[in-house]
């Protein structure tokens, strides 16, 4: 199933002006049926990636293959064939959501009827409704139904579940699975990390323009060292080197931040014992004392010595 | 429910579709278009109600009364009771009202605007004051001093008869009329495209619309067609009104005026795709318009004649887009000109409306 290459994009750059440089050589390979995430911060150059892959914007330099064409030779039979939802768009609030998806279907050649989208997407109560007056939830599925209207076989979503409520979210992920489970590629970009953990079989982290890791959401986590993070916070904190910790074993890496120390490690078993050993024989005391698994949050932070949002 | 099995994923990728035909696309635009312009009560009011109320209220501000009354104000000298009663009983001026009044009070109401003229008894003249500069100050003097020197036995030395004639087509509504349907045709032009441009381009719908497959072509179209869709109805009402209300006779022939209209319509459809075509935000674009409307509202003779402008720039006035609408309307539907008559101004219109798309489809930007 993963064989057939869907998108292909090679040392993509994109220089606005002349100046600002929001991608610097970006490499992307996408297979067929897969769920592609592009991680990133804000500013990391993931919508302008995107857009440019959906042939909205042009690249300074690069190449971008999508089923087998490109955007200069074949912009009609590319976009019949994959479905867009942007960041940001405002439908016309004065239209129904069956009006909306009319009009949208209504541009391609080959479109799904309606009543199935609007099923799909659970929009059916609300088909009669005008767009104004959707919650944010149903205005994101609408946004997402006028991209499967057409009848796509590659679906691009700019962070689709940016500022929605939980459960919102799950039902956008919902969507996202079955298509990609009726045989559907999707490339999608997100800046939360659990959204590319939980939804996407393959991983970009994007910073500054640049992939600065790439792999599956385990293969990732593992990078970090571990899948496992012990954090733990002194009563009265003793100036420690990271050497000092690192010396425990299976310890594989060692972040400090407000005090509170990380270890990430592959068997907290061994690990936390020998750590309690040492505490206790230097008659330190816990504060705290809590383990997880790792997360690409660790991974971003590992790499870039920053958090994904630095809100 | 049971899990999928084997079969049902397979089916499920085999999904309904339909096929659709090549004008779809351009069919929904201009339905979606129509849809949204008739669920915005505000437009309703601003394409429909508002010249029917401006042309209300204006052919009755300016309706063709009973003489209008002309004001005059006779200062309480010596005499002046004996000039009101001559001019009270003079024939013909029913239209004259007179008013005995203290000498500072009638020269202050005068200064004021209450009458038009003041009449000064003297010893051996009367004097009137009056203000050249305003035509029924001109008016009154004449009228008074007509009614006094007949009411004191002077015989004209030219004999000359009068005949009136205030038959429809030549009273200030029907000059009106086809001024207000220019301008309705060029505010609803550059608003309902250029605005609605603005507002898809900042609600990034335009750039969202770029993302199918849709034929920019038929976008621009759509917009076109739903113009004239429009511009039919307001025609019709407009004109519609002007009979019904004022008894407006519609000379010239209805194919004429209509295909004045359309051009007038695309015209200005075309001038606001030009204001609108780069703009992003609706505050920019209102601003690009009103610069771009306002000489016309001023110069091209929607409520008067642009003829009083000094000589030397009515040539300019003449090719400004609205004038060149104003004029072949007005000469067809009073006059009954025929459309070749007036090739002038439907070159302007054609100029102006060329121009302006060239230069929008060329800067347009989608995103």
């Amino acid at each position: 199933m993963h064989d057939q290459v869907v998108v292909q994009c090679k040392d993509l750059r994109k220089t606005y002006e002349g100046k600002v440089e929001a991608v610097r050589g970006l490499d992307l390979t996408l297979y067929a049926g897969q769920c592609y995430g592009l991680l990133g911060p804000n500013g990391a150059g993931k919508t302008t990636t995107i857009e440019i892959l959906e042939g909205l914007l042009q690249a300074t330099s690069g190449t971008v293959e999508i089923l087998g064409r490109n955007w200069r030779e074949h912009p009609a039979e590319l976009r019949e064939s994959i479905g867009v939802s942007l960041q940001e768009t405002r439908l016309s609030e004065k239209l129904s959501v069956r009006e909306t998806l009319e009009l949208f279907g209504g541009f391609y050649h080959n479109a799904r009827p309606v009543e199935d989208v609007l099923e799909e997407l659970a929009l059916t109560e609300k088909a009669d409704a005008w767009v104004g007056k959707l919650s944010g939830g149903q205005k994101q599925r609408l946004a997402i139904a006028t991209a499967l209207v057409g009848n796509p076989r590659m679906l691009f979503l700019d962070e689709p579940t940016t500022g929605l409520d939980p459960q919102s979210r799950r039902q956008v992920w919902e969507i996202v699975r079955r298509f990609q489970s009726d045989g559907g590629t999707v490339l999608l970009t997100t800046h939360y990390m659990d959204e590319a953990e939980r939804l996407c079989d393959y991983i970009s982290i994007v910073d500054h323009g640049k992939v600065i890791a790439a792999g599956t959401p385990a293969e990732l986590i593992s990078g970090v060292g571990g899948h496992h993070r012990v954090e733990f916070a002194l009563a009265e904190a003793p100036t420690v080197s990271f050497e000092y910790w690192m010396a425990l074993p299976g310890v594989a890496a060692v972040q400090c931040e407000d005090g509170v120390t990380a270890l990430t490690v592959e068997e907290p078993h061994a690990t936390i014992p020998a750590l309690l050993a040492l505490i206790e024989q230097n008659g330190w005391r816990l504060s705290q004392l809590t383990t997880r698994q790792s997360s690409l949050e660790d991974v971003f932070v590992n790499l870039t010595g920053r958090h994904l949002r630095e809100d | 429910m049971t899990g999928p099995s084997n079969e049902a994923k397979t089916e499920q990728r085999v999904r309904n579709v339909i096929i659709h035909g090549r004008w779809t696309g351009y069919r929904m635009i201009l339905m979606a278009r129509l849809k949204e312009l008739f669920r915005e009560p505000e437009v309703i009011f601003w394409i429909f109600m508002f010249p029917i109320l401006l042309a209300l209220g204006l052919g009755i501000a300016f309706r063709n009364k009973p003489p209008d009354a002309v004001r005059a104000v006779i200062a309480q000298q010596p005499g002046a009771e004996r000039i009101a009663e001559l001019l009270r009983h003079a024939t013909g001026v029913q239209s004259l009202k007179i008013e005995v009044q203290p000498s500072a009070q009638a020269a202050l109401n005068f200064r004021l605007g209450k009458f038009d003229v003041e009449l000064v008894p003297h010893a051996s003249t009367i004097e009137y004051v009056y203000d050249p500069a305003r035509p029924e100050s001109v008016l009154a003097r004449s009228l008074a001093d007509d009614a006094l020197q007949a009411a004191a036995g002077s015989k004209p030395a030219v004999p000359t008869t009068s005949r009136v004639n205030s038959e429809p087509g030549s009273r200030y509504i029907d000059f009106l009329i086809p001024g207000l349907l220019g301008m309705n045709l060029m505010s609803s032009g550059m608003w309902g495209i250029g605005f609605a441009l603005v507002e898809m381009r900042q609600r990034k719908l335009l750039k969202r619309y770029v993302a199918t497959p849709m034929r920019r072509g038929d976008f621009l179209l759509a917009l076109a067609s739903s113009r004239l869709i429009l511009m039919i109805s307001e025609l019709l009402l407009m004109l519609g009104f002007g009979v019904v209300a004022f008894h407006m006779k519609v000379v010239g022939s209805w194919p004429a005026i209509f295909l004045v209209s359309c051009l007038g319509a695309l015209t200005f459809a075309a001038l606001g795709l030009l204001t609108a075509s780069r703009a992003q935000k609706i505050e920019t674009a209102s601003g690009i318009m009103n610069v771009v409307m306002m000489p016309m509202w001023i110069f091209s003779g929607i409520f008067f004649s642009y003829e009083r402008f000094p000589a030397a720039v009515i040539p300019f006035i003449k090719l400004l887009p609205l004038t060149a609408l104003n004029d072949a309307l007005r000469a067809i539907i009073l006059e009954g000109s025929s459309l070749s008559s007036q090739a002038a101004p439907i070159a302007v219109m054609c100029f102006w409306g060329a121009i302006s798309f060239f230069f929008a489809v060329r800067f347009f930007r989608w995103t």
